[in-house]
């Protein structure tokens, strides 16, 4: 399925990568032409203010943004903080000015770009709704002690124990206990995310690699932290490898260490970026052919998109917290001989898939 | 390329929300539930731990509760017994002693019946005794006018006597 949606997209993305010079030498004629690449890497990619809607056109319509704060360090001026407003139009400001959404210096001096971008405000509104919905669902253990679940506790309540039980019991072991909280709060930061993603104007946040990235590391730290012996004499000495074969065997198993959690972080990024772009081309669609004929096709398949994008949301969050309590199994595991191909094959797989989408 | 280069003031975000985030649910929202979760499922357990542990005492209670009755009626049993036994060895003794206090009693009566027929039969003699004397005496003195008559009778007599 996910090979013809790809497969679908690319078919898709020819046309627009071919119009994109028609595109812009029509540009300099007619303002009014669209580009579907621009657009779709637009709304995938993170901005320093909330654009909701533009009622009107572009240039006298009203734009229906949240300005967002600009935090900015430079190494010559110090922290600057400021409104996003202030940038509007290509505006500068403060010696700052906004090229293709990316902070610059007037001088050409070094930003380092610390603004609550639409991400972080995105970022902020999950934890907010997470810290929310699991202090209820904890309240309701509370008032509700030694009862059965009742209300939010009991939506919430299968599928905490499904992560305890069927993905850190089966795959850590005994030591499971220490590492539930942050598979639990991996598991719904980013199923939570991924549907915030889903919302019209919302941002791409579990679709941005320096989240998936951030995520990938903190599994990589944890998994580093809590390896025993065990798991450094699997990787230096693998047993049943002969001596001049663990030339080769070292490297590959220290690229291992890395690989794993990289797989992680272009997983997560690239489903959930496909999605986002697959939705969008089939609106561009419209745009494109400037026909209302073909608004049905793409209702039908953006829907269905949709749909399964909401699918994916919950899959890709249970794959991400499976295979980090995968690694973090094979870290802690006392005997080391059935674990290696838990998570390198399906992972290596996927994320081959992902490359592929991307 | 500007899709896979990650943002440094995002990372810097993403890290610190997360990390706070991560802190306060493992504090306020997944030690309470794991702990009522875990608490649960012992409880759940341990009930039903107990349940077959009564389920097992009842059993046992039952078994010792039928054992108890058989008990019982083997008790009553050996009790019917021994009281019909004892009614039976009562009849018996009663029995035998009115048969002993009957024949002792008609013993009695045999014994009476004797004596009252001796004394009457001594009486009968005695009367008769007497009456023979009388009627001696009377014919004695008719009689005992003749002396050969006299002797002929003393003859007579002691014959008598000596045939006694």
């Amino acid at each position: 399925m996910k090979r013809l949606l790809i497969a679908l997209f690319c078919i898709l993305s020819l046309p627009v990568f071919a119009n994109e010079p028609a595109a812009t030498q029509a540009e300099a004629t007619d303002k009014e032409a669209f580009s579907p690449g621009e657009m779709i890497l637009h709304h995938i990619g993170d901005a320093h203010e909330w654009h909701f809607a533009t009622l009107g056109d572009e240039e006298h319509g009203t734009h229906l943004t949240l300005p967002l704060p600009v935090i900015a360090y430079q190494p010559t001026k110090g922290l600057s903080v400021f409104s996003s407003s202030n940038l509007a139009h290509g505006q500068a400001y403060n010696g700052l000015k906004l090229e293709h959404e990316h902070l610059v210096a007037e001088d050409g001096g070094k930003v380092y770009d610390f603004s609550i971008t639409k991400n972080v405000a995105s970022l902020l509104l999950s934890a907010l709704i997470l810290l929310l919905v699991f202090t209820a669902v904890a309240r309701g253990y509370r008032k509700n002690h030694g009862g059965a679940p009742r209300g939010i506790q009991s939506f919430f309540e299968p599928i905490v124990v499904f992560i305890r039980d069927e993905v850190a019991k089966k795959s850590i072991g005994p030591k499971y206990e220490r590492y539930m909280p942050y598979l639990l709060t991996i598991f719904f930061f980013i199923w939570f995310n991924n549907l915030l993603g889903l919302m019209p104007g919302a941002a791409n946040l579990t679709g941005n690699i320096a989240v998936t990235m951030t995520l990938a590391l903190l599994t990589l730290i944890i998994t580093l932290a809590s390896s025993n012996s065990n798991y450094w004499h699997h990787i230096f000495a693998t047993p049943g490898v002969p001596k001049p074969l663990l030339l080769i065997m070292i490297p590959v198993e220290l690229i291992g260490i890395v690989v794993k959690p990289f797989s992680l972080m272009i997983r997560l990024f690239a489903n959930i970026t496909a999605g986002h772009i697959v939705v969008l081309s089939f609106i561009s669609l419209i745009f494109i052919f400037q026909s209302i004929f073909i608004s049905p096709v793409t209702l039908a398949f953006g829907l269905f998109i949709n749909v399964l994008e909401l699918l994916v949301a919950i899959l890709q969050a249970y794959i991400f917290t499976l295979l980090t309590a995968m690694y973090i199994g094979g870290a802690v595991e006392e005997h080391h001989d059935a674990d290696y191909q838990m998570g390198g094959g399906d992972g290596a797989d996927e994320a081959h898939v992902a490359r592929a989408a991307h | 390329m500007d899709l896979i280069t990650p943002n440094i003031g995002l990372i810097f975000w993403q890290l610190v929300i997360f990390l706070i985030v991560l802190f306060l649910l493992a504090k306020f929202a997944w030690k309470p539930i794991l702990g009522s979760l875990k608490e649960r499922e012992d409880s759940i357990e341990s009930a039903l731990r107990m349940a077959d542990q009564a389920k097992l005492e009842m059993q046992q209670l039952k078994a010792g509760n039928e054992k108890l009755i058989a008990e019982a009626r083997m008790e009553r049993d050996k009790m019917m017994q021994e009281a019909t036994q004892m009614a039976n060895q009562l009849i018996e003794q009663a029995k035998s002693k009115a048969t002993e206090e009957g024949s002792r009693m008609i013993m009695q009566a045999r014994e009476a019946i004797q004596n009252e027929k001796q004394a009457a039969l001594t009486e009968v003699k005695n009367t008769a005794a007497k009456l023979s004397i009388d009627i001696a005496e009377r014919i004695l003195r008719r009689e005992l006018a003749d002396s050969g008559s006299q002797q002929q009778l003393v003859d007579s007599y002691l014959k008598d006597v000596k045939l006694n």
